[in-house]
Order: C-alpha cells, then sequence, then structure tokens
C-alpha cells in the first residue's frame, strides 16, 4: 500500500500554496511534515485527505489514480489540533460513531470500541462520560481513538499535541507509535517543532514555503540537510550560519576572521561558502587544535540549570551555544567560541548541501 | 489559475434554482409583461412599450412617495441601530438573565405583522387605546388618524419597538464572541468605557452591524402591513409609503399596467441601494484594514 | 516596580469550602523581590492561572492578603493596580496603528504627546517593529501581533508588575527564541517585576531567576532553574521538569547507601535510615555500568533526538531512562545503569529529604 504525489501542485487565487511535489508515502510508515506555520503543511494533508483537488498533478492510492475521488470515499481519517468530538455523545459513542456509518453490527462495533479504547488507554468510566467532562490529553485520545477504528489506510494528524501540555504531550507523543504499529496504515504527522520529528522517528518531510525541501528518513534528514533552509527548518534553537571564501587552507570569514580548513574541511572546493554548526556544537572556551574558533560577544544567556543557551552576536550574525551546565555570561561580555572541523556543514551559496560535517557521515 | 471543476456540483444546486425560478423568476416575468402593456379588461392587451415607465418616472405621486419611503428608512435606520447597539451592550452577558433578556427581545420578532399593526391601531386610539388615552389624558394633543406629524410617530414607534430586537441579537452575537482577554487588556491598559466601545466592541461588531442594516433597511424600504393596518396610509397622503401606494394602484384602482412598471421600478431600486449600502461599507472594512 | 507579598493566602471558588481539596489555591505566604523575573510552572489545573489573576486584580481571593510594596491591594479593581498583562492569545486594536496600540496604555492616563512618542519608539526599537509603526495592526501575523502585545505591556515605566500567561503558545518554535530572548533582554533594560505563568518548562526554565513549580493549588517548591534541576524538593518537580523527567525508584536507604532490592546504590551524603523510600536520579546522570555495579535493567527503546539519545529501560517494571550522548552504541537487551552517587536524591512520602551533613544552600 503506498500514496504517491506525482507533480502534485496547489494555486489559489494565483497564490501557490503548493509547489509542484513528488513523494511517495509507503505502509505502516510514520511520516512527519516539519514545517513553520503557513509552509504548507495542512495544505499538502488536505490534497492527500482529498479535501482539496490539485492544481496540477495526479495522487496515487496502491497505484490506482484517487486524485478526483471524494474524501468519503476514501479511507481517510484525520486528528486536528483542535480536540474535535461529538459533544452530546459519550466518549464511546464517539468512538463508535465512525463504524455505525459503516453500518457494522453491534458486536463487532463494541468489539472494535474496547479495543481502541484500551490502546489509547480509556477505561471504561471514561468510555461512559461526556467528552466535555475529560481533560484536553484524554480528549485526544477520544479523537485518535475514532481515527484507530476507522480502520482507515491513510491517517492523517494535523499538530495533534499541540494544545496539549508539555508533559501531556511528551506522554502522548512517546504513545503514539506504539498505539498505530499495528495498524499498517500510511501516518502523516503534521508539526513546526523538530524534537518531535526526531521523537517519532520515521520519515521526515521538510517543509519551506510550500516547497518540500527534502524527504527522507529523518535522522538522516537531520544529519545530513540537503539544503541551508531544510538545516535552519530542521534544527531547534536554529543552526549558526557564516559566510566564508576558502582559498587554499584558508577559510576568509565576512567577519575578517581568518579560519583553518583543516581535517574535513581540507577538501571542499575553493570559493564562496556557507558554513552550518548547530547550537550544542559550539563550545564555549579555548579552541583544540584545528578548530574554528570565534571572538563573539554575549547577548543573552539563558540558563536551564542544566543547560545553558548562550546568544552570541559575531559579525551581523546571532549564533547560539547549547553547552552543558550553568554558563551565566554577562550580556555584553565578549567570549571565545569553537567549534571542531569535523562538526561544519557546508553548504554552497545557492545553499545546496555540498559537504555533511564529517561526523554525520560517518554515522 | 486552475479552478477546481466538478460538474457534478450543478445538480445539487439545481433544485434550488428551480424553485428560485417559479418563486422569483415566473412572477416577477409577469410583472414585466404586465408592465408593457395595456388594458381595458376582458382580457383583452395591447403593447405599450415603455410608456407606462416614463409616465411613472415623471409621476409626482410616485417622487412623493419614494420621499416618504426614503425619510422613514433614514429615520427608522438612525434610531434602530444605534438604539439596538446600546441595548445590546448593557445585556447582562451570562447568568439566567442573559436568557430572560434573550427571549424578551425575541418577543416582538414572533408577532405576526398584521396583529402588530392591529395592537398599535388600538393601542394608539384616543378613544379606548391605552396610549391614545393616556395622552390625551396628559393633555396632549395627540390623534394619529387626523395629524400627520402623529401618525409619523405612531408608525416609526411601532417599527422601532417591532424591529430593534433584530438589532440587538444581531449585536448580542457579535459582542458575545469578544474574548474575554480583550476586556481584561482594556481595564489593564485603562481604557474609558467610550474607548472599549470604539476600540473593541464596535471593530469586533462591524460584521454583523452591516448585515443588520442592511435587513433593517430592504425590510423598511418593503413594509407594507403595519403602517396600512394602522393608518391605511393616511391621513391624506402623509404616510402613504412606497409599497402603499402601488397596492393602491394596482387593487384599489386596477391600473395593472402603471403599477407593474412601478413594481419594476421599486424593484430595481431596492436592488441597487442594497448594492450601494453593501459596497460601501465593504469598502470601508477593506480600507480600514489597509492603511 | 514592586515588591509583591502574599499573606495567608488561599482561595477556593466555592463559597463555603470544607476542606483542602475545595481550595483552588491553597494557603501560602511568599515575598517576590522587587525587580525579579518569577515564573509560575505547572500543568493545567495546578492553580496558576488562579494566582495570576489574583495578582492582576481579576480575581478576589477568598482569604488572605496581597501587598505591592507593602501597600494592602487586596480590593482593588484591577485598573488601580498599575500593571501590565499579556495574554495567550494577542489581543490588539485592530483598527488602530500599531503606533496607535503601543501608545494606547499611555494616553489613557494622559501622558504627553512627546514623551508618548519618545517611548512608543524606543519599546518599538526594543521589539523590532519601528518600520511596521504606521500599518494597522489588522493583519498582521500572529507573532507580529504578539509582540505588539509586548510591547504594550513595556511600554510604561512605572508599572508594579508585568503578568505574562502562557504568552508564546501560538508561536512557532523558530520565533519563540527570538521573542523569548527579547523579552529576556526587556527585562535586563527596563528591570519590570515580571511574572510569567506557563506550562512549558523551557520557557519557565529559561526566562525566570525564580521558578514556582506548582501542583494541586501548592507551591511544591520555589528555587533557581539549576536548584530545580539538582535538588527537587518533590518528586513532582523532579517529574515535572526535565524531558524525559527523573527516575524515581523505590529503595531502603541508611548511611552513605541506598538498596535497591538487592543492588546498592552510593549516594554522597549521609542519611537516617528509611526503609520506605524513593531514590530520584535524572536521565542527564545516568550511565552504562560495569558487570559489578548498579542495577540490571532491560533497554527497550532507543530515540535519537539529535543532540543527545533517550534510552528508555526497566527495572522491575519501572521505567528507567538514560541520556546517551549523540553517536554512542546502546545495544537494546540487558545491561546495567549506574548512577551518579552526588546526583542521586532520597525522598520519603514524595518530599526530599537531605543528608544529614548537607549544607544549607545559600540561595
Amino acid at each position: 500500500m503506498t500514496l504517491t504525489l506525482e507533480g502534485v501542485s496547489r494555486v489559489v487565487n494565483g497564490q501557490t500554496h503548493i509547489h509542484p511535489t513528488d513523494l511517495t508515502l509507503e505502509k505502516g510508515t510514520m511520516n512527519v511534515l516539519l514545517g513553520p506555520t503557513l509552509s504548507g503543511k495542512t495544505s499538502l494533508m488536505r490534497l492527500m485527505a482529498g479535501l482539496d483537488r490539485p492544481s496540477q498533478g495526479r495522487i496515487l492510492w496502491e497505484g490506482r489514480d484517487v486524485t478526483g475521488m471524494r474524501v468519503q470515499d476514501r479511507r481517510v481519517a484525520m486528528v486536528y489540533q483542535q480536540f474535535i468530538n461529538y459533544p452530546s455523545m459519550t466518549v464511546y459513542e464517539n468512538i463508535a460513531s465512525p463504524l455505525r456509518l459503516q453500518g457494522l453490527d453491534r458486536v463487532e462495533i463494541d468489539r472494535r470500541v474496547r479495543r481502541a479504547a484500551e490502546l489509547v488507554r480509556l477505561d471504561d468510566d471514561k468510555l461512559r462520560r461526556k467528552p466535555l467532562e475529560l481533560s484536553g490529553g484524554q480528549q485526544q485520545r477520544c479523537a485518535l481513538a475514532r481515527a484507530l477504528v476507522k480502520d482507515a489506510g491513510l491517517v492523517l494528524l494535523d499538530e495533534p499535541l499541540a494544545n496539549l501540555d508539555y508533559k501531556l504531550r511528551e506522554e502522548l507523543r512517546a504513545e503514539i507509535p506504539r498505539i498505530f504499529a499495528e495498524s499498517g496504515a500510511i501516518f502523516v504527522y503534521a508539526t513546526t517543532e523538530p524534537h518531535e520529528a526526531l521523537l517519532l522517528g520515521g520519515f521526515t518531510a521538510c517543509l519551506w514555503e510550500g516547497r518540500v525541501t527534502q524527504f527522507g528518513p529523518t535522522p538522516e534528514v537531520y544529519r545530513r540537510p540537503a539544503d541551508a533552509t531544510t538545516a535552519r527548518v530542521f534544527s531547534d534553537p536554529p543552526m549558526n550560519f557564516l559566510r566564508a571564501v576558502k582559498s587554499g587552507g584558508v577559510l576568509r570569514a565576512e567577519t575578517g576572521d581568518e579560519l583553518p580548513a583543516a581535517g574535513p574541511l581540507a577538501a571542499l572546493p575553493d570559493g564562496a561558502l556557507q558554513l552550518g554548526f548547530r547550537p550544542d556544537h559550539l563550545r564555549i572556551g579555548a579552541p583544540r587544535a584545528g578548530d574554528l574558533a570565534f571572538e563573539a560577544r554575549v547577548a543573552v544567556t539563558e540558563l536551564t540549570g542544566s543547560e545553558s543557551f548562550v546568544h552570541l552576536d559575531h559579525g551581523a550574525s546571532r549564533w547560539v551555544a547549547l553547552v552543558h551546565g550553568v554558563h551565566d555570561l554577562a550580556p555584553g561580555a565578549s567570549a571565545q567560541v569553537a567549534v571542531a572541523p569535523e562538526h561544519v556543514y557546508a553548504f554552497g551559496e545557492d545553499g545546496r548541501l555540498i559537504a555533511a560535517a564529517a561526523y554525520a557521515a560517518a554515522a | 489559475m486552475n479552478k477546481t471543476v466538478n460538474q457534478r456540483a450543478w445538480f445539487l444546486v439545481l433544485p434550488v434554482l428551480l424553485l428560485v425560478g417559479f418563486s422569483a423568476v415566473v412572477p416577477l416575468m409577469t410583472v414585466v409583461n404586465y408592465s408593457v402593456q395595456d388594458t381595458f379588461g376582458n382580457n383583452q392587451f395591447f403593447w405599450a412599450g415603455l410608456e407606462w415607465f416614463e409616465e411613472m418616472l415623471a409621476s409626482e405621486r410616485l417622487h412623493n412617495a419614494f420621499l416618504r419611503q426614503l425619510a422613514f428608512s433614514a429615520i427608522i435606520l438612525a434610531i434602530e441601530v444605534p438604539l439596538g447597539v446600546f441595548v445590546a451592550l448593557n445585556m447582562p452577558k451570562r447568568g439566567v438573565w442573559a436568557s430572560v433578556c434573550l427571549v424578551l427581545m425575541a418577543l416582538p420578532l414572533l408577532i405576526p405583522w398584521n396583529v402588530v399593526g392591529t395592537i398599535w391601531q388600538i393601542f394608539g386610539r384616543v378613544d379606548i387605546g391605552l396610549l391614545g388615552y393616556a395622552l390625551s389624558a396628559l393633555g396632549i394633543d395627540y390623534n394619529y388618524t387626523q395629524d400627520p406629524i402623529d401618525a409619523w410617530i405612531t408608525i416609526i414607534v411601532m417599527d422601532v419597538w417591532h424591529w430593534t430586537s433584530l438589532v440587538v441579537l444581531l449585536a448580542y452575537a457579535g459582542l458575545r464572541s469578544i474574548p474575554d482577554a480583550y476586556y481584561q487588556a482594556a481595564k489593564i491598559d485603562q481604557a474609558s468605557r467610550w474607548k472599549v466601545f470604539r476600540y473593541i466592541e464596535l471593530p469586533k461588531m462591524r460584521g454583523v452591524l452591516l448585515i443588520a442594516v442592511l435587513l433593517r433597511f430592504m425590510d423598511s424600504f418593503m413594509i407594507y402591513t403595519e403602517p396600512f393596518v394602522v393608518t391605511g396610509g393616511g391621513p391624506g397622503n402623509a404616510t402613504t409609503l412606497l409599497s402603499i401606494d402601488l397596492v393602491k394602484m394596482a387593487i384599489g384602482q386596477f391600473d395593472l399596467g402603471p403599477a407593474a412598471a412601478f413594481s419594476i421600478i421599486y424593484f430595481l431600486v431596492i436592488l441597487l441601494l442594497s448594492w450601494v449600502f453593501y459596497t460601501v461599507m465593504t469598502n470601508l472594512d477593506a480600507q480600514e484594514s489597509r492603511k | 516596580m514592586a515588591r509583591i507579598t502574599l499573606a495567608q493566602l488561599a482561595h477556593s471558588y466555592l463559597k463555603a469550602p470544607s476542606g483542602p481539596a475545595d481550595y483552588a489555591l491553597k494557603r501560602m505566604d511568599h515575598e517576590w523581590e522587587d525587580g525579579g523575573a518569577y515564573a509560575l510552572l505547572g500543568p493545567s489545573g495546578c492553580g496558576k492561572t488562579t494566582l495570576l489573576n489574583i495578582i492582576s486584580g481579576l480575581l478576589r481571593p477568598s482569604e488572605g492578603r496581597i501587598a505591592f510594596d507593602g501597600r494592602d491591594v487586596t480590593d482593588l479593581p484591577t485598573a488601580e493596580r498599575n500593571i501590565a498583562q499579556v495574554f495567550q492569545f494577542p489581543v490588539v486594536y485592530d483598527t488602530m496603528t500599531v503606533f496607535d496600540n503601543l501608545a494606547f496604555p499611555l494616553r489613557n492616563r494622559g501622558a504627553e504627546e512627546d514623551y508618548v512618542r519618545r517611548r512608543v519608539g524606543a519599546v518599538a526599537e526594543m521589539i523590532g517593529m519601528t518600520d511596521a509603526l504606521g500599518r494597522k495592526a489588522q493583519g498582521l501575523t500572529a507573532d507580529a501581533k504578539q509582540k505588539i502585545s509586548l510591547g504594550r505591556g513595556m511600554v510604561r515605566e512605572d508599572v508594579n508588575a508585568i503578568l505574562f500567561d502562557e504568552p508564546l503558545t501560538v508561536i512557532d518554535p523558530h520565533m519563540k527564541w527570538e521573542l523569548r530572548t527579547q523579552l529576556k533582554a526587556l527585562h535586563r533594560e527596563f528591570g519590570h517585576t515580571m511574572i510569567y505563568v506557563t506550562h512549558d518548562q523551557t520557557e519557565a526554565l529559561t526566562f525566570a531567576d525564580k521558578v514556582v513549580v506548582m501542583h494541586d493549588g501548592q507551591v511544591v517548591q520555589m528555587g533557581a532553574p539549576e536548584e530545580l534541576f539538582a535538588r527537587p524538593a518533590h518528586t513532582f518537580v523532579g517529574f515535572f521538569i526535565g524531558s524525559p523527567g527523573m527516575n524515581v525508584l523505590p529503595a531502603r536507604v541508611a548511611g552513605a547507601q541506598a538498596w535497591i532490592g538487592e543492588h546498592v546504590i552510593p549516594l554522597a551524603g549521609d542519611h537516617a535510615p528509611q526503609e520506605r523510600a524513593e531514590i530520584g536520579v535524572r536521565p542527564e546522570f545516568v550511565r552504562l555500568a560495569g558487570p559489578d555495579e548498579g542495577i540490571p535493567v532491560v533497554v527497550r527503546r532507543v530515540e535519537d533526538i539529535g543532540r543527545h539519545q533517550i534510552v528508555r529501560a526497566e527495572h522491575a517494571g519501572r521505567e528507567v531512562n538514560m541520556l546517551a550522548p549523540e553517536g554512542q552504541a546502546v545495544p537494546l537487551g540487558e545491561a546495567r545503569f549506574a548512577f551518579d552517587p552526588e546526583a542521586v536524591n532520597v525522598y520519603v512520602d514524595g518530599w526530599r529529604v537531605p543528608a544529614r551533613d548537607e549544607k544549607e544552600t545559600a540561595r
């Protein structure tokens, strides 16, 4: 079972919501759509569901063209950011509603409802209540169960945890892969948060301004971003960038720094580059041999107790260093920061990846 | 630009089109038919061309009725919209009293129009009506059957009594959709009551007020039953509004041709004025947001 | 700017509360310093919003007093408390320009137009909206609107306190970084007393000097982020702060040792004997151990979340998690975990018991 988008695009009133997109999603996989608000996540989901018709291109389901097919005729389930349940029905009836529409007999409905409820951990007491009497997390569990019982081939989850408390989000997020593990459907999960994509695993499609910038196994997209845009979207805190020109063994940064192109950086082609490195690879303190070392000015320090986010100004760019422990640096102070050459990504001027960081290539 | 093409959708609209066809287009066409013909009875018709239209457009009688109609609509809009908003602002937001107020507000809307007319016809009579009797007992010379001003005041008060509720309900719905945070923020910003109204409530009510104004305008422009029952268009022609005049002409005098032409002009005027209202108000809206 | 005193403060939404369960806010005494940055952190329904509403004056506490700089304000309405508040959803006056929005609180207090212009200019600069000052607020993006809300809160110099009610809920992750650091910089610049309500630990920890953790209507711990991280006063704090939260295991304690079953766990301090205690240790301080130390576990899952890995394991049916650095290979199946003795806390009935020789922390 596969869902294939072939050159699918969507244009509304002359505005391109989705640029032509090719995407193939396989049975039983979790596919994360990662991108900021208005990057096209929901538009893409609506196309997959059949709620909208593509302006161009075809949508294939198991090789069969379903482009114009109505959403009612497809086996699609959807869970939204808002907890959408029928407020006047009990939780049990809510979960049973799609089955009643399918006209199954009572015994079969009961069997499936109880199974789904067990998977999402709603006990008998909760089943008897009305959704609004439950907590936000439980309401969303009810919506998830309704999507589950439908036995849909395609389950679309549009930021389902965004309205939940942080800890509840953590709890339900860990459960979602387990809940859906055996259903064998294709899952599509939209989120704005990079660490949510990483926790869910599976595959990730990065979206930016209506374009899928990269699609692949999640850790690979994270460690080998195809371009600077993907790297920026898939990094929280955002990736740090530095423009530089390489000639021979020297990198001349736009800020005037002259840096050694040591280790894996020596192999880069000469010319203009965008260097990128993640906040957790930027160290505060004296450089080691071969490191790219900078003088930066501390803008703000945020302490979480276990880690510190040090926001730095270097030239015109704002960088973030994520370091272990408590480093309460005074704003305005100057700090020595360094990054090891094996943690540096190199992008071309057009943003395309030239070389992934050496540590990631080895992993 | 690529539009989604789905021909099947037309089938869904078809029943509506048929219904509208029967209920609106066919009668309208009959009227058009009459408006370009003349008859001397016996079901014999002659082609009259645009004669009736020319006559009607030049008719002072129609001009006067039109001016009266405009004045009537303008006055009731000027009273009902601010009054409705004012009442809505002062209604309780929640609790039992909110429901009680809503029911009370809805009551006048539930009364059939000719009954409203009858109520006020009796209410205002000097001999047996509570209002008329009370006023004359107070020494006020009030008689809507003889004094044109009194007649006007009576039908305006009646319309306000009957229809302000609609504005109230719409405005109330608009007010209820404003999140509490806005009021809290305004308190914290120390905004005066007037500023809360001007910068929070009014902007959030604009959409429903547009609908309220349109509805009230169209309805008042076509009003017939209530003033007819109360004053019958009198005294003299003082309260002969467009629709009353039209009926007088069509049924009282059986001038079908002129009446038909009159109807069409009437219809077009309403269409035109509504359109003007709508575009002006939505444009204002768009300008506001573009600034 | 003001010092905030909560004296014998409690609140119940019921007319005649009969027991502690009827209180949304249980009795508390607190003194919050002038110019401090405080965060109220807790799950939905923990009472943090009730407390915020009491401070802002939207709610009158059923018991106790609240004072600003020693002046009793319990019976003062919101408008007279001289505070500013930023809400979860951006509140802007749509029909006004950005400038007029920012100027609104000043003009309402009859400030001179000269001063208004200067002040609005300064705030607009801080929130980076100088270019948008002439625009209508309607039609701006959610984060721009929220910036205006922040700016409106900041514009008055004489406020007693600025309250934030989950202000970043509707903001994209990348924008969150920007707004958060801006907020931090604004606090440094203007020195307002700030109170920030959130369920998001990262926001609370990075924003505040002092985090007030609330649970079930009570303040369970108030402390600096590093205290909450290193020495959670209650197992709830350990669970709620950190992701994943602290591992909690039942144990026997005596002297400088704890026993989980027959496995010996060395402790850093000297403890009075306790038969029914629990030990808590954060996943950050768990490591893979040799055959003769720590506890046996079964590793169920390893989650690659980019900069580190969450190793989810089980010991005697209880979840035990470990954080492993990026790239370290952790095989599934049987393994042993050992804990850093310095980072092991001892709990009895949920509350932390300091070691007999533990020094009082000076804060």
